[in-house]
Order: C-alpha cells, then structure tokens, then sequence
C-alpha cells in the first residue's frame, strides 16, 4: 500500500534557482540558504527514499495563460519538460512522471469529489523547479525520484480556500493509502513565505509572521486554513497569499506531526522557508 | 485608492481578481506572448504596432510607453506576465519593484536584509 513518507514546505523563488545555476552555494549572501536545505536533502536521500514526489506549485504565466485558468491541474504524464521562463530552459534535467500513480491519483480524487483539471502535457517553470534540486540530488540525465505535478491557482481571485486546499491534502491521502503498490510519497508544498511584488508596497515582508507560520502549520494547521485570503494578504503580502499551497502538504500528513527541520531566511523580498515534517501518528 | 484597493482594502496593493484581470486582459495577453524571442524582436522593432494587434487602450499603450510598472498594474497588468515585457526592455524586477516604490534602485536595495542575494 502507498504511504506519506514526508511533508515539506519550501519557499520557490527564481533568485534561488538563479544561485544555483551559476553555483553561488559557497557566495556569503546564498550559502546560508544552501546550507539550511543540506539536512532535509540528507534526511530525504538516507531516510526517507521516497519513490514518488507530489509537488504542489504554481505556474507563473508560463505554461497556464488567463484565456482558461484550472484552480486545481494535475499532471498525469510519464515526463514533464523543465520550462523556459523566457531566459533559456534552467540546465535541470526533464522530470520523469509516474503515469500509473497520477491515474489513480486522479480515479481517487475525482471520485472524492475534488474535480482536477488533467493535464498529458505540463512545462514546469520555477513555482515547481527552484526546491526540486535542493531537495534532491540530480545528475545530467536524470533524478532519484519520480514526480507528480500539482497545480494551484494563487495567481488569479477568487483562490480556492485554504481549507480547501487542506481537504485536498486529506483527500490525497486517502487515495495514497488506497494505492495497491508500495510505493513510498512525499508531499512538497511550495510558495511564500510572505512577499508582495506589486504596487506601492512591493518588497513587503513580514518575518514575524513567517516564523509564527512554521510553528502554527503545525500546531493548528485548521484555525491557520481558516483564516481569509485578506487577511493572509494584508499579513504576508499579496502575493505572500500563495501560502495556501503548503495546506495542501499538510492536510496529507497526520493530524500530529514531527519537525524534522526548519530553516529561515530573508534576504531580498521574499521570506525564504523550509520545513520538513514526518509523521507522528 | 483605486478601484481593486477599495474592493480589497489593502494599502498599496492591487489584487489581482477577476475585475482586474478582465480590464488588462489585452496587456497580459500581449505580454504573455513575449514568452517567444520572434515576438520580442517584433515588439522592438516596433512597439505601437505590436500593442495596436493585441487591442491595448490608450491609456495602457501609454503607461507602456512611459514604462510605468505602476499605472500598469493599476490598469490590470499581472507582474507575472509583464515581467516578460520587463525582461524585452531590459527591466528587471527589483528596478520595476523599486519604481512601484516611488524609490531610486539604490534605495530600495538599502531597505534589504541581504542585498548581495539578487
């Protein structure tokens, strides 16, 4: 049978992919970044080996346009191409899907009553690429796991709700455990922490908030669902609003959880986070 | 307070809904299709044109014009997508970010944590 082997939320921000392609992991201002994901990709390769990666992320007017926006895609190919943003395709190899395990990820979650929009092709730009080789090692040609895309509209209101997405997580759980294989799943839910990128409040950030949010994720991820997307907005930022895809990660996981790591970080515009969750029931 | 910060109520902010989506449609579609270098180079060979086929108003051709990141935004244009209009013109988004600002480039870097983090 399927299992949730791990629940990870990580900041995606294009600098840090930018960083890592042109190897500043050793550069004062990116090291302690580097550094605060090397425990979490240790834990990953030596203990949790995940066979299959559930990534939760948003496309950034890249593959998805405005003309036919899904709230919620999910890719159920065997490979996904590494998009270009429009600065040439980031030097990652493409993605290898597990066709099989997104099917029946789909039959589960429609028949749960979560109405996905299905997708046979997916180009996946930074909101999916900046945690992956962080998280994972990569040579030229391949990664160590299989992945599964899914897409969350936090670009266009009205959002689907936090709580929303957090039954998502639920309902993906369910339908995991229901898989006849065994084939170990880690949930990654990307964005945030809190930034704003439009209007006179461009470059908001609130670190307090943030360091509250990875405790209180864990803690009382219901009351934190809960909360509007104003008020997570005047809080985080607009486009900080985003949050609400890491519910999704943490709907999977058990009602208790385990930290196995965090990491914070805030040096531009954006409140860079990592937490690394098992867990406990 | 323009419209969309009155619907939301968040200062300096201009939520992107359905509202606002729907009056700068033309300006991110017109953006979103400089995910192409032909198109780039189309639109630098000649701007008006290039606006005039995706139906821009007035007034959005003319914040482009002035590339004024702000009027833009508040005429609908989505960061996401007109960061490909930035990129064609050579702006990047802490230059576009300290413009919405009403602050120099330098200013704005002095505001950050960490500023060699770009």
């Amino acid at each position: 049978m399927g299992k949730i082997v791990a629940g990870i939320g990580s900041s995606h921000v294009p600098s840090i992919g930018r960083a890592y392609d042109q190897q500043k992991q050793t550069d004062p201002a990116w090291q302690p970044l580097f550094d605060g994901y090397e425990p979490v990709k240790r834990w990953l390769a030596e203990e949790v080996k995940a066979d299959v990666v559930i990534l939760v992320y948003n496309d950034h007017g890249t593959e998805f346009f405005l003309d036919c926006y899904p709230t919620f895609a999910l890719g159920v190919a065997d490979s996904y191409a590494v998009a270009d943003e429009g600065y040439g395709k980031r030097p990652l190899p493409d993605f290898p899907g597990d066709a099989a395990f997104s099917e029946h990820l789909a039959n589960h979650l429609v028949a749960d009553e979560f109405d996905l929009t299905l997708c046979q092709e997916m180009a996946l730009d930074h909101g999916f690429l900046t945690a992956m080789p962080l998280l994972w090692d990569h040579d030229e040609t391949a990664w160590p796991v299989k992945v599964v895309p899914l897409l969350v509209n936090v670009i266009q209101h009205p959002l689907p709700t936090g709580q929303r997405c957090y039954k998502l997580g639920e309902a993906i759980r369910r339908a995991v455990e229901a898989y006849p294989e065994d084939t170990r799943v880690a949930v990654v839910g990307t964005g945030g922490l809190s930034h704003q990128l439009n209007g006179e409040r461009f470059g908001h950030i609130n670190e307090e908030w943030d360091k509250q949010w990875l405790q209180r994720i864990q803690d009382e991820p219901r009351e934190l669902a809960a909360l509007s997307h104003k008020e997570v907005m005047t809080e985080a930022g607009a486009e900080g609003g985003e949050v609400i895809m890491w519910f999704v990660m943490r709907g999977a996981m058990t009602e208790r959880v385990e930290e196995v790591h965090r990491f914070y970080y805030a040096p531009m515009t954006t409140g860079m986070a990592l937490l690394a969750l098992n867990n406990s029931d | 307070m323009s419209d969309t910060q009155e619907r939301w109520g968040i200062p300096g902010t201009y939520v992107f809904d359905l509202t606002l989506s729907r009056q700068g449609y033309a300006i991110n579609k017109m953006c979103n299709s400089l995910k192409f270098d032909e198109n780039r180079e189309a639109f630098k060979a000649d701007e008006e044109a290039y606006m005039e086929r995706y139906g821009l108003s007035e007034e959005q051709k003319q914040a482009i014009r002035e590339r004024d990141w702000l009027r833009l935004t508040q005429l609908g244009g989505n960061l996401f997508f007109f960061l490909k209009l930035g990129a064609t013109l050579g702006y990047g988004l802490y230059t576009i970010g300290a413009q919405m600002r009403g602050e120099s480039y330098e200013q704005f870097m002095s505001t950050r944590n960490v500023p060699g983090a770009t």
